[in-house]
């Protein structure tokens, strides 16, 4: 599974990375959010996989057992998903307002704060 | 003694607050606080003359060393007294000089911060402080240098000053930096005496090179004079006390006190000889050439410092005598000129000498004012500045080596410096009149007043030279030289060669005055040189540092956001493969592999579709749903390995993206191919690379033995010290819960931003766009 999961993670990264090379905004935000995920899934994976043991403690016990999830790099990951949702939901709503007002979605044509002439 | 320094900086707050009070005719009032000043200093001189040392503490920053220690000896007083006494007699003139400008407040602003900056300078005793001082007078002298803002010219000038007396202060630091590590202390009282350490030491030559920067630019010294020339664009006021009688010594004042410490040594004393000898010539040949009266006057000033550095150099105590007696000679006449100039050009609006002359008839206080100044330049008796002379030209004879040759120098640096000062005292007033000035008339008598006080001085001290030598000249020269021999300054010291030389020099340059007549063929001679000037050269130097700027910029911000990514990403593959492959030998371990299952395989193949239809789909709305499926993947691999909190922040997330996404899709444009195909295939393999790159480490740190104590806390203390049994839960809003606090506050704040992007309003001006 680990070899998998790494092939994945490496996959979200080419195509977040490949998308955010291209022009359109669009694909610059799917983009961001792609390589959002890889790198969850990156941290996820450093923690060490554990099947079906959450880091819960039983409701009878005061103390979890020997072998569980590790809960650091799921608390990290957790705050990660909701700040990227921070910044994905503003990216979103200013590409809409960019592309109002500047009438193209294509980066180049947004390089300079400058009105162009034409 | 703090109060008196820094009443300047507080009269600098005040003026623009109350402007309206000191651009009306209350300004002259200000003449007050220098005048004050000065008779306080004055009051200094008894204590002074007898040798004592006066220090005042005051604390500032103990816990760094940085204090407010004053110190007032023979060269600091002699020092004070010319800014105040000057200041006094400036402040007077530029009451009626600027009367009209309407940033009349602004001026005696800056000119109050200059009086106080440069006052701190010559008293401070610790070196940061003078640093500090150092660095102000430089800043109002680049106000004051462009206070008509409005002019292009004045602009540049500035700018120019600032950027090479800057340059100058940064070596100070450098030096002063130096000093204080050899020496422990940053109050130069307590090092005085350990001048010997320097000597020997290794670092003696960085310490020289950087005092010597400092002071040749603030001084204007050879190759770095040129700033001065331009500084005239000032208004004269500024032109007569920065650019002539005070802030430019400051680079003298910087040598001469620390002669004790660094001097006496060879490169020490052949170096400002040398520079200074070139200075003075140069600066000199150049004055006679001009005719613009200002710039006459600025080579000739230029020629001056040159000559103070060169006496400086020439390091025994009768060259000290005689830089002592020259810097208050040149401040005298060289004030009561600039002065002059500035009347003429305000009441006949004209400084070109070709056109100025007979003035006498209509100015004669002027013209009195102009001739006793003149006499004290060219060093005719009884002027003060044929006491000074006399002393130059002693000092010179007496040196142990080339005596002769620089004796050469310094005649002929005094021939042409006799010339120009005809040009500039005696020249307008000579002659006939011509029609069109006969209505000019005399100025207000703050005007006329201050020039004349001056020339009369420089006449004064001339008769009665024993007026200035012991209350201020010996306590000056004792500062600087270790032992200082009996002297005695006077007008007549019998036939010799000192007579002689002096006698040569007046006659020679009074026969080429009558001869030689500035004109623009000569100018126009002079300007060929101009393409290697020391000016050429620096703004040569300047272009090449910005097209070297706007080349590096246009390389690394281009603006153009991929660009920018491809080069961070590219940037940061080669370091990693690079770290990856030679540092640490990628060792990928496969023993410790989970196993998979049926539905965990399917999982993996359907977000491996859904990537790659994201990233190769030509719909929106499809790349939009691919997006969702890979997040809602995610969450079920979440679910497998144990994350059930994860799963359900994924899910919600996860479809708001979606649904938000959705929402504005329809208002966006659709897909188009911007792009050629080779550019496409080029980001396709950089970013394979990098996504490989991640695979391949991901997999050997996966093996590395990772460290669990923070773990092993969390989940041993999370129902003992929280009372939580969900440990992700207890991390987030208990052991981390300022950080989580931070995290809602940044998501309100996106959340504010999002809701005013949807809800603005689109004014006239962007709905035209």
């Amino acid at each position: 599974m680990e070899i998998i999961l790494s092939v994945i993670i490496g996959l979200l990264y080419s195509a977040g990375i490949y998308l955010m090379l291209r022009r359109s905004l669009i694909k610059l935000v799917i983009g961001l959010v792609l390589l959002g995920n890889g790198v969850n899934l990156l941290i996820f994976l450093m923690g060490g996989l554990v099947k079906g043991r959450p880091p819960i403690i039983s409701a009878t016990a005061e103390n979890i057992g020997l072998i569980y999830a590790d809960p650091v790099p799921q608390a990290l990951i957790l705050t990660a998903i909701v700040i990227s949702f921070g910044l994905q939901s503003f990216a979103i709503v200013l590409i809409k307002r960019a592309y109002i007002v500047v009438g193209t979605d294509d980066l180049d044509k947004m390089h300079s704060t400058e009105e162009e002439d034409d | 003694m703090l109060l008196a320094v820094l009443s300047g900086f507080i009269i600098a707050t005040i003026t623009p607050l109350a402007g309206k009070l000191f651009r009306s005719k209350w300004s002259v009032g200000l003449t007050a606080v220098p005048l004050a000043l000065f008779i306080y200093f004055l009051s200094f001189i008894p204590a002074v003359s007898n040798g004592q040392v006066l220090l005042f503490n005051y604390e500032w920053v103990p816990s760094m060393g940085i204090n407010f220690n004053f110190l007032l000896d023979g060269l600091s007083l002699l020092f004070a007294l010319m800014i105040t006494g000057i200041g006094a007699l400036v402040y007077l003139y530029t009451s009626s000089y600027m009367k009209d400008d309407p940033g009349l407040d602004k001026f005696y602003g800056y000119l109050s911060l200059f009086m106080s900056a440069m006052l701190g300078m010559v008293m401070s005793d610790n070196l940061f402080t003078l640093f500090i001082f150092w660095e102000l007078t430089s800043i109002s002298s680049f106000f004051l240098i462009g206070f008509d803002n409005e002019n292009k010219e004045s602009r540049k000038a500035a700018l120019i000053s600032m950027a090479l007396t800057g340059l100058g202060g940064f070596f100070l630091l450098a030096g002063f930096a130096i000093v204080a590590n050899i020496t422990g202390t940053y109050t130069i009282s307590e090092m005085m005496g350990s001048g010997d350490i320097f000597k020997d030491h290794p670092l003696y030559i960085v310490i020289i090179i950087c005092f010597f920067l400092a002071a040749f630019t603030k001084s204007a010294q050879f190759p770095f004079h040129f700033w001065l020339p331009g500084a005239m664009k000032a208004p004269t006021p500024v032109s007569t006390y920065l650019h002539s009688a005070t802030m430019v010594k400051a680079g003298i004042y910087l040598l001469a006190r620390f002669t004790p410490l660094l001097g006496d040594h060879i490169y020490w004393n052949n170096t400002l000889m040398i520079v200074g000898g070139i200075t003075m010539v140069y600066a000199a040949f150049h004055s006679i050439l001009k005719k613009d009266l200002k710039e006459i006057l600025a080579y000739s000033t230029i020629s001056a410092l040159g000559m103070l550095v060169f006496l400086l150099g020439l390091g025994h105590a009768e060259a000290f005598i005689a830089m002592a007696v020259f810097i208050v000679v040149h401040a005298l006449y060289k004030a009561t000129l600039f002065l002059i100039t500035g009347i003429l050009d305000h009441e006949t609006g004209t400084r070109d000498i070709n056109r100025l002359s007979g003035l006498r008839k209509v100015m004669m206080p002027l013209a009195i004012a102009g001739f006793l100044a003149v006499l004290s330049n060219s060093g005719i008796p009884p002027s003060f500045g044929f006491v000074g002379k006399d002393l130059i030209y002693s000092a010179t004879l007496h040196s142990e080596t080339l005596a002769i040759f620089i004796t050469v120098a310094a005649v002929v640096t005094n021939i042409f410096l006799l010339y120009s000062s005809f040009l500039a005292g005696i020249k307008p007033f000579a002659g006939k009149l011509p029609s069109e000035y006969k209505d000019v008339h005399m100025p207000d008598w703050r005007m006329w007043v201050p020039p004349l006080i001056c020339g009369i001085a420089g006449i004064v001290f001339g008769i009665f030279p024993m007026l200035a030598e012991g209350s201020i000249i010996r306590p000056a020269v004792s500062a600087i030289a270790p032992e200082v021999p009996e002297f005695h300054l006077q007008l007549w010291h019998g036939f010799n060669t000192v007579l002689g030389l002096s006698a040569i020099t007046i006659i020679v340059g009074i026969l080429l005055y009558v001869i030689f007549k500035p004109n623009d063929r000569h100018n126009a001679w002079m300007n060929k040189f101009e393409s290697f000037s020391p000016k050429s050269i620096a703004a040569g130097v300047n272009k090449l540092f910005m097209k070297f700027a706007v080349t590096w910029t246009n390389l690394l911000q281009n603006g153009y956001l991929r660009i920018y990514v491809l080069t961070v990403i590219s940037f940061l593959t080669i370091l990693l493969a690079y770290k990856a492959f030679t540092v640490s030998s990628l060792d990928i371990n496969l023993t410790k592999i989970s196993a998979l299952t049926s539905a965990e395989v399917a999982v993996m193949v359907i977000l491996i579709v859904s990537v790659l239809y994201a990233v190769y789909s030509p719909s929106r709305l499809a790349a939009i749903a691919a997006m969702g499926v890979i997040g809602y993947c995610i969450c079920l691999v979440f679910i497998f390995y144990s994350a059930p909190d994860l799963a359900m922040t994924q899910f919600t997330i996860d479809t708001l993206t979606v649904i938000l996404f959705l929402l504005v899709m329809y208002r966006l444009p659709k897909y188009v191919l911007y792009t050629n195909k080779l550019i496409r295939i080029r980001d396709a393999i950089i970013s394979l690379i990098f996504g490989t790159l991640i695979t391949l480490l991901a997999l050997e740190v996966h093996h590395e033995p990772t460290n669990k104590e923070t773990t092993r806390f969390y989940a041993e203390n999370s129902y003992a010290l929280a009372k939580g049994k969900n440990i992700v839960n207890v991390i987030l809003v208990d052991f981390r819960g300022m950080d989580t606090m931070i995290e809602i506050i940044v998501l309100s704040i996106s959340a504010l931003g999002v809701f005013a992007l949807l809800k603005l309003q689109l004014n006239e001006f962007d709905r035209e766009i």
